[in-house]
């Protein structure tokens, strides 16, 4: 084909390139590499079957209450879905407003406290919180202020005294 | 003749079944009133305007060195210069430049800057004034907050939100008191008994004095205060027969640096 014009002038003919893939081979093996590689996390882990957690209710404050008031301040299931919506409620009530008592729906008080009203039952963080966060990867930032080990009576009236 | 014994047992059992119903049925009609009261939680305290004068007639040095130590242990205060693991060490630059303080003393000249005299009195020359947040009324640290985390109560008490801190130091550079100190490092290996009842903090957060707003929530006064033995006299400002009040009509006091406008309320009777 001869040279052809447009508004701008005259031009010269498109280059002929042809249509081909250079390198075919190397760049699918390639490919195919790169692509096993990506993948590798889901082929290896195919199968294997991860435990469920198994959130551990056995404390001596928990044993303690009578089957009747074995009871969360919310109704269990509320506390799996909620927890840390009523965790982050609890932290603006106290520290915002100052108050330090909270009225659960069914009418019970409360003192709002992490360390003190969650931990005084669920004294073990370990078997109780962790499983479940582990299990689902989440890293919640309570624990890089908020003690992991409930006050007990005795080093508190100590500390006190001093 | 009195009651047989079949009249009697009768009478007991009853008694004895309506004795343990009656907390069930006033569960049921005052729900949760029963555990508040077994509870008893002490009434806290409440103020219009807490303020705090600093009797330094009283004060000596060893009862303020007191005030410091138990507020910087009742609220996890590190103390950088006493690591728990001697690995942990800090050189002796870093103990002051990474110093973390809720209350502390210096002499005249420092705390209060531009106001001695060129001859002093020998007694306040030589005087080591017990410093902490001024709680002031127009707080230029909540001012400078950009993320709220610092904020001033109802009851006047100027409070951190360390969830909120996001670490900008802003008050830091707000506060012309040096209330305020940064978290370089974690504490927590500088704590030696860590105090069960109050958080420590975290890299990143600004901390300071907050009137222990724990203890007045439990209806205790702050640490210091009960440490000083009367030296701390600590009240309700806006009530005219607390004893904030009563000393504050008795005597002549300075503030700090009240030419800033901050109007602190830390109030010192020399």
């Amino acid at each position: 084909m001869a040279d052809y014009k447009n508004e701008f002038g005259w031009f010269a003919e498109r280059p002929q390139v042809p249509k081909k893939i250079y390198n075919m081979y190397t760049i699918f093996i390639g490919l195919a590499i790169f692509v096993i590689l990506a993948t590798s996390p889901l082929w290896l882990n195919a199968g294997r079957v991860v435990p469920p957690p198994d959130p551990n209710l056995d404390t001596p404050a928990i044993k303690k209450l009578a089957d009747k008031e074995r009871q969360c301040v919310l109704p269990t299931e509320e506390m799996r879905a909620y927890h840390m919506q009523l965790l982050s409620e609890w932290r603006d009530q106290v520290v915002r407003t100052g108050n330090r008592v909270w009225v659960s729906p069914s009418g019970k008080k409360y003192e709002p406290s992490l360390t003190n009203t969650c931990l005084g039952c669920h004294s073990n963080k370990a078997e109780f919180c962790d499983q479940c966060h582990n299990y689902v990867a989440v890293v919640p930032n309570c624990w890089g202020c908020h003690l992991d080990k409930p006050p007990t009576t005795a080093k508190m009236a100590q500390a006190e005294v001093k | 003749m009195g009651i047989d014994r079949r009249e009697f047992i009768k009478i007991a059992g009853l008694s004895t079944l309506f004795g343990l119903g009656a907390k069930s049925a006033w569960e049921l009609l005052r729900p949760g009133q029963v555990e508040a009261a077994l509870t008893a939680a002490p009434k806290p305290l409440t103020a219009k305007r807490w303020a705090m004068v600093v009797d330094m007639r009283k004060l000596d040095d060893a009862t303020a060195q007191r005030c410091v130590e138990v507020c910087h242990r009742i609220h996890n205060v590190p103390d950088f210069s006493k690591p728990v693991n001697p690995a942990d060490g800090v050189t002796p630059e870093e103990q002051i430049r990474h110093q973390v303080k809720w209350i502390w003393t210096d002499p005249f000249h420092n705390a209060f800057p531009g106001e001695a005299p060129d001859v002093m009195s020998e007694r306040v020359h030589h005087m080591n004034f017990l410093l902490l947040c001024n709680h002031c009324n127009n707080p230029p640290c909540v001012r400078v907050c950009p993320t709220q985390a610092t904020f001033r109560r109802e009851d006047g008490v100027v409070m951190m939100d360390m969830h909120r801190c996001i670490g900008c130091r802003y008050c830091m550079a707000g506060c012309p008191f040096s209330a305020r100190s940064f978290n370089w490092r974690d504490p927590r290996p500088f704590i030696k008994d860590t105090y069960p009842d109050y958080p420590t903090r975290e890299p990143g957060m600004v901390e300071k004095c907050d009137f222990c707003a724990k203890r007045l929530a439990k209806g205790e006064m702050p640490a210091c205060v009960v440490e000083s033995k009367g030296a701390l006299i600590f009240g309700d400002l806006a009530d005219e027969t607390s004893p904030v009040r009563e000393a504050l009509k008795a005597n002549f006091t300075i503030r700090r640096k009240t030419h800033l406008g901050s109007n602190p309320q830390v109030y010192y009777i020399v």
